[in-house]
């Protein structure tokens, strides 16, 4: 079964599910002959609830952090508001009942008067209230905290979690929280950021699942009671590149990417979109060796602005706070079609009219994104390189159509950058003049996806090939070899921004190839990092 | 009487904890003080009354001082509010 609520904190948890024991606390209105000593077994109950939230407050402290101590020397505050007190006596006096009743209807009243509040914040404090009630009820009534029922770790379901609640639990038997009730803003989540482990609230679950074995996404939000087979290993696996990310993370975030023997490497992101540089940022990539700038073109239903181009390059320049940023330009064909650019269908598109080719016949498009580039350059350090390049006089065409832009923005008296100017090297024909290209640009890129499906003749689209899809291929380690060579002979930097970067089985290869620059998708960055931190080229 | 206005910077608003430390310091005052929003004025050595305020930021409060050491409370309390909220 597959319930779906809300994430309040990410994460994978896999375990036994365990329902939380709430105390019992059914209050009974009970009249009373001697009003004054109920108000006097009340003010006892207070003061002993203080002395209780005075040692949460020690306790969490300690565990959890000044932060999220805090809200229990708030809760001794609320149980000596005037107010609050004055309800309770004033409900015990004129109506002769019981100290419990008065207090569990006046926290009623209270948490109502907060949770009708038009302030998400005010509105979890609606919880403060019932849980400071609940305490002096137990007091008074001698009820003992709830708990886990269980010895080993569990994935703790509950109606509701109040601070007091949460804190009482033994930590190391919760590997994530699941709650029906409760906001992103509640303790419990707060809780959860701190202690690391995934949240989810508003999640509905049945009463007969206790000891069932359950997954907490806590990434898409949702909790699976009873697994199957291939589902648990599924999120095993996906629990394990977790841990193994969040070490990395911790262990390789500042480091730099050099060898044992002390030879360096840029380590750069791909991204397909503006919203894709907080992971570059997070993962800690030195730059971005691939931004495609398809995006723009596919989200939009016509072709769209230099001004909205600019904006989107712009951002991406200056989150990147002077990092290298590499700006693909337009890589569509046939096969990822847009339906403005009107083009014809083909039988083979990724041998057809595509990418640089159509640039240069409809130079009004591509004018519009180099002025876009090349207005953003003057907000960061961008370069642009150019898909698709299989002659020597493709690039010439490119920089004369630069000169014109540039030419253009200088004349208008608009500012801009300098710009290194790449080509990929995606093609066995690129690569076979990497000599002559070197001459003409300030660094090659190897698109190692398409380069493979070209040079081995098999289509990347069609399953029935896969057999013979060998990304190792001599033919191809050799071409990457070549266009280092080339590249280098010729004064241009080389790096690899395809799938193959990652591969951290042929990092060290690339290494002893002279590899300038690694770029992959975010996610891998520091993967690859801990393996150029463990090579060693001396041996 | 004294009183001053005084606008919340706090992101978060008037939340608990200064809330509580706010109505720790009204209440070592002997004077009647109270806190008001848009005209709805509540005592402020009561916590639950101030959070029941609401108050948001960029909104607008006002604090009146009245009865003994109504100077002092109020040059006390506005420090407060400048320092914390």
């Amino acid at each position: 079964m597959e319930l779906v609520g809300k994430s309040v904190f990410g994460g994978v948890a896999i375990g036994k599910l365990s329902i939380y024991q709430k105390q019992d606390n059914v209050v009974k209105r009970v009249k009373v002959d001697d009003v004054e000593a109920e108000v006097t077994r009340f003010q006892t109950a207070k003061e002993t609830a203080k002395t209780q939230l005075a040692g949460l407050y020690d306790k969490a402290l300690k565990e959890v952090g000044e932060a999220n101590a805090m809200v229990f020397e708030v809760h001794q505050m609320m149980l000596d508001d005037l107010d609050y007190v004055e309800s309770v006596e004033n409900i015990i006096r004129a109506q002769g009942v019981n100290a419990e009743y008065a207090v569990a209807t006046t926290g009623d009243n209270f948490s109502q008067m907060f949770a009708a509040m038009d302030d998400e914040y005010m509105r979890g404090r609606a919880a403060d209230i019932k849980d400071i009630s609940n305490r002096v009820v137990d007091v008074l009534s001698g009820a003992s905290a709830g708990g886990i029922n269980s010895t080993e770790p569990v994935i703790l379901l509950a109606e509701d979690l109040a601070p007091s609640e949460t804190v009482q639990l033994d930590k190391s038997l919760v590997l994530s929280f699941v709650t029906k009730l409760g906001s992103t803003n509640s303790h419990t989540a707060i809780l959860a950021r701190t202690m690391n482990i995934p949240a989810l609230i508003g999640i509905n679950y049945p009463e007969d699942v206790e000891g069932k074995m359950g997954i907490v996404d806590g990434f898409i939000g949702k909790l699976i009671i009873d697994p199957d087979e291939e589902t648990l290993k599924k999120y095993q696996k996906k629990k394990e590149e977790e841990e193994e990310k969040a070490r990395l993370l911790l262990e390789l975030k500042g480091k730099e990417n050099v060898t044992l023997d002390g030879t360096k490497v840029n380590l750069y992101a791909n991204i397909g979109g503006v919203g894709d540089v907080a992971d570059v940022l997070k993962n800690d990539a030195g730059g971005i060796g691939l931004f495609r700038s398809e995006f723009l073109y596919l989200e939009s239903s016509d072709y769209p602005s230099e001004e909205d181009q600019f904006k989107a390059y712009r951002t991406v320049a200056e989150n990147m706070a002077g990092k290298k940023v590499i700006i693909r330009t337009l890589d569509i064909g046939a096969d990822k079609q847009v339906d403005y650019f009107n083009l014809k269908k083909e039988d083979n598109p990724a041998m057809g009219y595509r990418a640089i080719r159509i640039c240069l016949e409809r130079i009004e498009v591509f004018k519009t994104q180099l002025r876009a580039l090349w207005r953003a350059s003057y907000y960061g350090k961008i370069s642009v390189m150019f898909p698709m390049i299989i002659s020597v006089s493709e690039v010439i065409k490119i920089k004369e159509i630069v000169e014109e832009v540039k030419k253009e923005l200088s004349d208008q008296g608009i500012p801009y950058g300098e710009v290194e100017i790449g080509v990929m090297i995606e093609t066995p024909a690129a690569v076979m003049i990497t000599e002559e290209l070197a001459k003409e640009v300030d660094f090659f890129s190897i698109g190692t996806n398409d380069l493979t499906q070209y040079t081995l003749a098999i289509d990347r689209q069609n399953p029935a090939l896969d057999n013979f899809y060998d990304s190792h291929h001599p033919a191809i380690l050799k071409m990457i070899q070549m266009t280092v060579e080339n590249g280098h002979k010729g004064g241009a930097w080389v790096g690899i921004c395809g799938e193959l970067g990652a591969d951290t089985t042929l990092t060290e290869t690339f290494l002893r190839m002279g590899v300038d620059e690694l770029s992959v998708s975010p996610s891998r960055v520091l993967s690859v990092r801990n393996a150029i931190r463990n090579i060693d080229l001396s041996k | 009487m004294t009183e001053f206005t005084y606008t919340i910077t706090d992101p978060q608003g008037v939340h608990a904890r200064p809330a509580g430390i706010f109505v720790k310091e009204a209440a070592s005052f002997p004077c009647n003080i109270t806190v008001g929003k848009d005209g709805k004025d509540v005592d402020a050595k009561r916590i639950l009354g101030v959070m029941s305020l609401g108050v948001k930021q960029g909104e607008e409060i006002v604090v009146k001082c009245d009865g003994d050491q109504e100077a002092e409370a109020a040059e006390k309390l506005e420090a407060f509010l400048k320092e914390n909220l």
